[in-house]
């Protein structure tokens, strides 16, 4: 993934950003957690308020978040430019992260990112190849948002985006018949009896 | 204190410091690149391994770990070479083979370094990662492939210039070093960012491609665009002042100048008075110097010494300034003023004009009250001391003055000479901090002595300085180099004299009918009526242009001159170039011109003039030192308007002769005010 080390010139102006009085509540609340003259503690669960409220960070929702927390604005960027998962450019509304280390692409991730790709269209679907998530026992694994989509194919992964695409929510974790990382099928051991 | 063996010797070293600290006791250099003595430390170059025993079975870096009794550190092992070896092999992976075209080359650490642990050659076949040159303004040039991540640059803009603005973005091979929104540092400090790089990222722009370390001479001296002193090194190449650069000086400087002496001296360049000039029938015409000293001598004679005066400017060495004194009472005149701004310091006491806790005093102080004074413009260097001051906390700073941003908080008292009364008076909550204090220092600059009541205000400030055997908290703050030195020899007017103002008031009639000016420029020219103006200077400044006869004389660089900073210390600058043309030393010109007029003065060499010096003020004898002023009444208790303080540099990039004729410094002004549309200063 390219490195954003520079302000991205090619990205919609974004005037002005403040929190909306819910997401100040929950700032207030993670400064809270620091004691007083360390509030710049809170700066990357602020900075991930600003980007869930905004959808990515332009740079007026950087300096605000510098202004609320009393950093110099270049420390904030420092932070934002740090962490892959600070969206510094726009995404389109479901940022679909493949995982594409070794378990996942040994139970082929190629073709999971393939369906990806192919939806792509940067309002919808935004798409980002990641390093291990984490989830190898439910290889191959997509994080769209929030959630995790586990042992996915091509066409369970086209299903998935089919659903979000309508505007429904399909239900995360594995895409086969299998309770969490249980064998697929149901149990094998300790059946009763 | 805990005693370590390093390299198989034993040495007994402080507490608390670090191994590297304890390896240069010892005598041991040890490598470094983002270790620096005056920053925080970052450890992250990894140059410094050495091993250490007890400690982890690996190389430690050094600059980062603290010494601890009975430890034995071992810094030239096979061990410590290979590590150090390894460490510069992976410096070098994305560092480019352009040292050839290198403005660093010569004097660049990685250089010399990669001479004692680089590899002949390199294992490494992929390309070189390539990073975008950044714009960091008019002074600093980029190289952002040459950037080998130390940091220093973003913990010295962060912590001495105190400009957050520098920083590291992305990670990994994407980190880079960048202001991210891409604008010229806002600091008056910017050109030691180019020092402080060990590497060629950041080289000086003005002095890209200009010339090679080795090709020039170099001579220690001192600057004069503010009252700090501030030790320089000044390199040339031929007559040509290519750059300037500091030189350590702990007890002024550290190892810090501002912009404007590090990058004014292209201005040494343009504008040169290098002949004499005669003004004939309205205009300005070459003259050599018996023309122009006739002009002189005809219009001297017989005047009376009343209707002559005599002014001194901003950049004086002593040596001038005591000729022009000598010169000015053999002519029977006491018009003579070294105060062109008009301040109201008197040239009794020294203790009354100095900056008497001395420099290092900031390191003492526990409160400071600034007074009618913006350091960061008068004195940036010295404003990095109190930024240096404040941030190992414990340290009350207030000010009264403009609403200024001196890069450090500041609790902002009020505006003019009435707050600093109610102060005084004990009045506000700051006065109880100011009573708690055990070493407060009152520092005065130029905005409240510069005024009608200004004798007034320094007579407030004096009963708010505490001063102790140990302890003199009272402080001016000058920004001109040669306003010390001037008061010390006594330039102010004599019995029935005249000041700026009565001898700009006198030439609109018949009182005054000739003025010396030396190398006085920040004047309103246009005051002195139909008087005959002799300009003395090395730029064809305001002086010159009013003046109707120039004598053209020596710029800093080249005379050797006696200067005294505002703390007093008496410090020579060094010839480092000769003066243009037909231009010579400025007290050789007086000197030949006294003999002209009949009353030649008694020194014919420079020894004689500072054995003059010595004998008009003792402290003139002891160079390089800095102690209190004896300490008497000064001041006018009176009443005090309250008329806002007003810092008289108003433009940094220009305040004298040599600044205005710079190119470079045009070009900051036109950066600064590009960023600042509604500029506060």
């Amino acid at each position: 993934m390219a490195m954003i080390t520079a302000d991205p010139q090619d990205v919609p102006k974004v005037e002005s950003f403040s929190f909306t009085p819910e997401s100040m509540a929950k700032v207030n609340a993670l400064i809270a957690n620091y004691p007083p003259g360390r509030q710049a503690s809170a700066v990357i669960g602020v900075l991930d308020l600003a980007q869930r409220q905004q959808g990515w960070l332009p740079r007026v929702a950087m300096d605000e978040v510098a202004r609320i927390l009393e950093m110099a604005p270049i420390r904030v960027y420092e932070i934002a430019t740090f962490y892959t998962m600070f969206q510094l450019k726009p995404k389109g509304r479901y940022l679909l992260q493949v995982c594409t280390t070794t378990p996942c692409w040994l139970r082929g991730s190629d073709h999971v990112m393939k369906a990806c790709q192919e939806a792509a269209d940067g309002v919808t679907f935004s798409v980002q190849e990641v390093e291990c998530l984490g989830a190898c026992v439910n290889a191959p694994v997509v994080q769209i948002n929030d959630d995790f989509y586990e042992d996915l194919d091509a066409a369970s992964t086209r299903r998935v985006l089919d659903a979000f695409r309508r505007g429904e929510t399909p239900a995360p974790g594995p895409q086969v018949n299998r309770q969490t990382s249980a064998p697929e099928g149901g149990p094998l051991t300790l059946k009763g009896e | 204190m805990p005693i370590v063996k390093i390299d198989g010797k034993e040495i007994e070293v402080p507490a608390g410091i670090t191994i590297l600290q304890a390896c240069e006791l010892a005598g041991v250099e040890i490598p470094r690149f983002c270790y620096h003595e005056r920053l925080s430390i970052a450890g992250n170059c990894r140059m410094c391994l050495v091993e250490v025993k007890p400690g982890p079975p690996k190389p430690q870096a050094s600059c980062a770990m603290p010494v601890a009794d009975k430890q034995e550190i071992i810094t030239n092992s096979a061990v410590v070479k290979k590590a150090r070896n390894g460490v510069m092999e992976f410096l070098l992976i994305n560092h480019p083979l352009d040292c050839p075209i290198c403005d660093q080359g010569g004097e660049c650490d990685l250089q010399d370094q990669a001479m004692a642990y680089g590899f002949d050659r390199s294992r490494y076949h992929e390309n070189k990662r390539a990073v975008p040159d950044k714009e960091l303004g008019p002074l600093v040039k980029t190289s952002m492939n040459r950037c080998i991540q130390c940091t220093r640059c973003v913990r010295f803009a962060a912590e001495v210039a105190g400009v957050e603005e520098l920083g590291a973005t992305g990670r990994g091979e994407g980190m880079e070093i960048t202001t991210y929104v891409q604008h010229a540092l806002t600091t008056e400090l910017s050109g030691n960012l180019v020092d402080i790089c060990p590497v060629g990222a950041l080289t000086s722009k003005p002095y890209a491609y200009e010339a090679r370390p080795w090709e020039m001479r170099k001579t220690e001296s001192v600057d004069v665009f503010d009252a700090l002193g501030s030790a320089i090194r000044v390199d040339v190449r031929g007559n040509v002042v290519m750059r300037v650069l500091p030189r350590l000086n702990d007890d002024v400087n550290e190892e810090w100048i501002s912009d404007k002496t590090r990058h004014a001296i292209d201005g040494l360049r343009y504008q040169r008075l290098d002949r004499p000039y005669v003004r004939k029938g309205g205009k300005l015409a070459e003259a050599t110097w018996d023309e122009a000293f006739a002009a002189i001598a005809a219009k001297l004679n017989g005047l009376d010494g009343k209707k002559i005066a005599a002014i001194a400017g901003d950049q004086c060495d002593a040596e001038s300034m005591v000729a022009l004194k000598d010169l000015m009472a053999a002519l029977g005149s006491p018009n003579v003023d070294c105060r062109q701004d008009g301040s109201k310091l008197e040239a009794g006491a020294r203790g009354g004009y100095i900056f008497n806790a001395g420099i290092r005093g900031i390191d003492q102080a526990d409160a400071i009250l600034l007074v009618g004074s913006n350091p960061r413009l008068e004195s940036p260097v010295l404003n990095a001391r109190i930024r240096k001051r404040y941030l190992r906390g414990r340290c009350a700073i207030a000010s009264i003055g403009a609403p200024v941003d001196l890069t450090y908080p500041v609790e902002r008292l009020g505006a003019g000479a009435a707050t600093l009364r109610d102060l005084a008076e004990g009045k506000g909550s700051f006065a109880e901090k100011w009573k708690a204090a055990k070493n407060p220092l009152v520092i005065v600059g130029p905005g409240a002595l510069a005024r009608e009541d200004g004798a007034a205000v320094l007579a407030l400030a004096r009963s708010l300085a505490t001063v102790r055997d140990d302890w003199n908290g009272f402080a001016v703050l000058h920004t001109a180099a040669s306003r010390v030195g001037g008061l010390d020899l006594g330039l102010v007017p004599g019995a029935g004299g005249r000041d700026v103002a009565a001898i700009q008031a006198g030439a609109q009639g018949k009182e005054i009918e000739a003025v010396f000016l030396l190398a006085a420029d920040e004047l309103d020219l246009s005051k002195f009526g139909k008087a005959f103006v002799v300009y003395i200077g090395h730029h064809g400044d305001a002086g010159a242009h009013r003046a109707d006869v120039i004598l053209p004389g020596a710029a800093y660089t080249e005379k050797p001159g006696t200067y005294v900073n505002m703390e007093g210390r008496v410090q020579l600058g060094q010839r480092a170039a000769y003066p243009p043309g037909d231009a010579r030393e400025d007290w050789a010109i007086l000197r030949a011109l006294s003999e002209r007029l009949g009353k030649t003065l008694p020194y014919d060499t420079l020894d004689q003039v500072r054995a003059r010096l010595i004998a008009v003020n003792k402290s003139f004898a002891a160079l390089d030192t800095q102690a209190p002023g004896l300490w008497v009444e000064f001041g006018k208790a009176g009443d005090v308007t309250d008329a806002p303080f007003e810092t008289p540099i108003k433009n940094f990039y220009m305040t004298d002769p040599i600044s205005r004729a710079s190119r470079t410094m045009a070009e900051c002004m036109a950066s600064r005010q590009q960023q600042m549309p509604v500029a506060a200063e």
